[in-house]
């Protein structure tokens, strides 16, 4: 094997690939060249760092020197000072990472500091087109363990006592679920793994299939040899390119290793997974109707019972597990069920990982361990709010999850904690919202996209949904009624216990948790016809500041409906009753005179 | 699906003979699709992402041949097609431009972009394409590229940390 003194680690996710790190790569490869150095430097193409919102990231090691935002006309300079002559270039180092001109390591940035990084463990380490570094990182290792050394119940057993979760957003536990399916008796099994990941905010899944794949493969073949299956399905969303074909290449790689396929090392276990594309409907993510997409027809739901551990796939039975919970399962074989429990709450074991994003500094992936404060991870982690505002609300769970007030920021964040919040884990999407975010807009939001993904199967969900987000709409217009409130409570209650499955069950739920918090701002919309945070535009007044107005008339020329009146060098007036509340004015305002309120 | 179906096409000696000929190679082209998939369980949804990602639409054509291959009733695949976002049954622009419209993008003022889009293009809503045929817009959920929000897509090509002003700037370079 050759031996480099220096690794170039460049993230090849999403977020840094279309901020061009693939040209960096090749920069990195042609300089390197041309200086000589290719034999004693290597470049390594990883998955995601987490820290994405300082996209393009390199980070050279041994010295753990990393780079933000680089462009690729930077890798000249590193090349020449840092890798040639040993200089670190200063310019270019992410500003935390750097201490009274001394290099910090990693786990010193307070991004983190706080993380526990185990799920993403090999994510910005390996590259995850080469099945020889997962293997040197403990790979496959549990898979061996369990084909030799385990029985499939004692795998199960093990999973259960690890407490784990399932990370896909209801937290049913994992290892009961395994059971149900091991206790089914029928000749065909199916073992699914959920990369549908359609919450808007979320990335985690596709973070972990970009930057470790083999992970979620090797815990599909344990989890078929627990259960008795031999095959296992992938469905993942075809507007996931890169993933996609980072599983593909995992795939065909443990093939070629006798790792997936006839009679695995020799224990005379077959286990095979095939890919399938999802093609962009969000009610994909509940397990009836990803098993009818995966067989080719209409993504519905069908009601339970039957369970899918009885009659699943193919009316077979089959386990369905999310991304994020096979990859816990390998570290959980290979340091045993005690060690997990160790990390979390109670009731929840392990680590999660959030998907921050959203008006916040640090947007990017976290791993915390369960338990962990939603002030922690916005503050500490998250490195808080930018441009000074206030923060206003986190929403957890996407669609189906809700949003947790200022005044809730101390809860340890777990399964059950959420939902007493009135919100919930969902599969870890965290948007951070500031003091300009309308909370009733954000509560139409989701309706709006929870009404396009209803599969229109149960009329709660296809008509209730509706209703509720036409008075949400009346209210943002201005036309709210007394009584609306009322309404959308009433709805929400009778949507949410009679709708078949769980996107139409959890659908009213941004609309309960922003009440259940924000009930002001409602009130305000419907009573005082105003919108507190000025996103409404309906209920905006634009008002013109006589003492910062300097008469250039600009606005009145611009303006589409004519409102604006007055003499040149004399402050202008804005006739509201004419006003079509576009905006347009104040963006053409060069002394900042127009405000809305 | 007004499209002119292959099976009758024209045969008066006008044009569309010619296009009979790009029609027959396209379908050509559709049986390999529908061959390499026939024998895995519950092909079709693999079938038709395929006939998206070569033929960018699925081709009435297209459609009727798989319905025939897989003897499955032509409204039962029209029923999977219309229900994933993902296909379409109408020829494309030349390059799509997707806005995310997730709810990370949505806080970060995404639909001042879409709106910018659509006044740029001078189009009515989501799903349409421009009179020259040269851009289809249509809103999409989360690109999971949260750290740059808000962003667009123009053909796979990722454009991160907009605002409307940059938009012109960045359509003149199609």
């Amino acid at each position: 094997m050759e031996m480099y003194r220096s690794h170039i680690m460049i993230c090849k996710g999403t977020g840094c690939s279309s901020s061009n790190s693939e040209q960096i790569a090749k920069n990195f490869e042609e300089e390197l060249k041309k200086y000589n150095l290719d034999k004693e430097v290597m470049v390594e193409r990883t998955g995601c760092f987490g820290l994405c919102s300082l996209g393009p990231v390199v980070i050279v090691y041994p010295e753990a020197a990393f780079y933000s935002q680089v462009k690729p006309e930077d890798v000249h300079e590193i090349v020449t000072e840092h890798l040639l002559k040993g200089r670190v270039v200063k310019r270019l180092l992410y500003h935390e990472a750097v201490e009274e001109g001394r290099l910090k390591s990693l786990n010193e940035v307070n991004f983190y500091k706080k993380q526990v990084r185990q799920v993403l463990r090999n994510c910005g380490v390996i590259n995850p087109e080469n099945i020889d570094e997962y293997i040197a990182f403990d790979g496959y290792k549990a898979l061996t363990k369990v084909l030799t050394q385990m029985t499939p119940q004692e795998v199960i057993d093990t999973i259960k006592k690890s407490g784990l979760r399932g990370r896909g957003g209801a937290g049913f536990p994992t290892g009961v679920k395994w059971q149900f399916a091991a206790n089914s008796k029928d000749d065909q099994k199916y073992v699914c793994c959920n990369a549908d990941e359609g919450d808007p905010g979320a990335f985690m899944d596709r973070s972990v299939l970009e930057g470790d794949p083999h992970s979620v493969l090797e815990a599909m073949a344990i989890a078929g040899y627990a259960i008795g299956s031999n095959q296992g399905y992938v469905y993942v969303r075809a507007e996931y390119p890169i993933a996609v074909k980072r599983l593909k290449i995992a795939i065909g790689q443990a093939r070629d290793y006798g790792l997936l396929g006839k009679n695995i090392m020799n224990t005379g276990f077959d286990f095979d997974i095939d890919i399938r594309l999802g093609a962009g409907a969000f009610v994909c993510g509940e397990e009836t109707a990803l098993m009818r997409s995966i067989e080719g027809k209409r993504g519905m739901p069908t009601p339970r019972p039957p369970f899918p551990a009885v009659k699943g796939l193919f009316g077979k039975p089959t386990i369905l597990n999310n991304v994020e919970t096979y990859a816990n399962i390998c570290q959980i074989i290979l340091k045993g069920p005690e060690w997990f429990a160790s990390i979390g709450t109670e009731k929840s074991k392990g680590t999660k990982i959030f998907a921050l994003g959203g008006k916040i500094n640090n947007t990017g992936l976290v791993e915390i361990p369960m338990g962990t404060t939603m002030r922690e991870i916005i503050f500490d982690i998250g490195g808080g709010i930018p441009n000074g505002r206030k923060f206003k609300a986190a929403q957890t769970g996407g669609p189906s999850g809700g949003c947790i007030p200022t005044s809730k920021l101390d809860v340890p964040i777990d399964y059950d904690n959420l939902i007493a919040l009135g919100s919930m884990m969902g599969s870890g999407g965290l948007i951070v919202m500031d003091d300009a975010t309308c909370m009733v807009d954000i509560a139409r939001f989701f309706l709006e996209f929870t009404v396009d993904e209803s599969c229109g199967k149960c009329t709660p969900c296809r008509e209730g949904i509706k209703r509720m987000l036409e008075i949400l709409e009346r209210i943002c217009t201005g036309k709210g009624e007394e009584g609306d409130i009322e309404k959308l409570e009433t709805l929400a209650r009778n949507i949410k216990n009679s709708a078949l499955c769980g996107l139409g069950q959890t659908a009213p739920n941004p609309v309960l948790s922003t009440l259940k918090y924000f009930r002001d701002e409602y009130e305000a919309h419907i009573k005082e016809k105003r919108c507190p945070a000025g996103v409404c535009q309906a209920l905006l007044k634009f008002t013109i500041d006589e003492a910062l107005c300097k008469g250039c008339g600009l606005c009145a020329r611009n303006c589409p409906a004519g409102a604006i009146s007055g003499k040149i060098k004399e402050p202008h007036k804005i006739d509201q009753s004419k006003c079509l509340k576009c905006g347009l004015c104040m963006s053409k305002c060069p002394f900042k005179a127009i405000s809305k309120k | 699906m007004s499209e002119p179906n292959v099976n009758n096409g024209c045969r008066c000696g006008c044009d569309a003979g010619s296009k009979m000929d790009v029609q027959n190679s396209k379908l050509k082209e559709a049986d390999e699709i529908i061959y390499k998939h026939k024998t895995q369980k519950g092909p079709l949804l693999s079938i038709l992402n395929e006939f998206q990602d070569s033929f960018g639409y699925l081709p009435r054509a297209a459609l009727e041949e798989t319905s025939k291959v897989l003897d499955m009733p032509l409204a039962e695949i029209y029923g999977v097609a219309t229900f994933y976002s993902r296909f379409t049954l109408k020829p494309r622009g030349e390059h799509t431009i997707s806005v995310c419209l997730g709810t990370a993008c949505y806080v970060k003022g995404a639909k001042d972009i879409f709106d910018e889009l659509l006044k740029e293009l001078k189009l009515d809503g989501s799903g349409e394409t421009t009179d020259d045929g040269k851009f289809t817009l249509e809103a999409t959920r989360c690109l999971g590229c949260c750290g740059l929000s808000p962003v667009m897509m123009i053909d796979g090509e990722v454009y991160g940390r907009l605002t409307p002003e940059k938009v012109p700037e960045i359509l003149k370079k199609y």
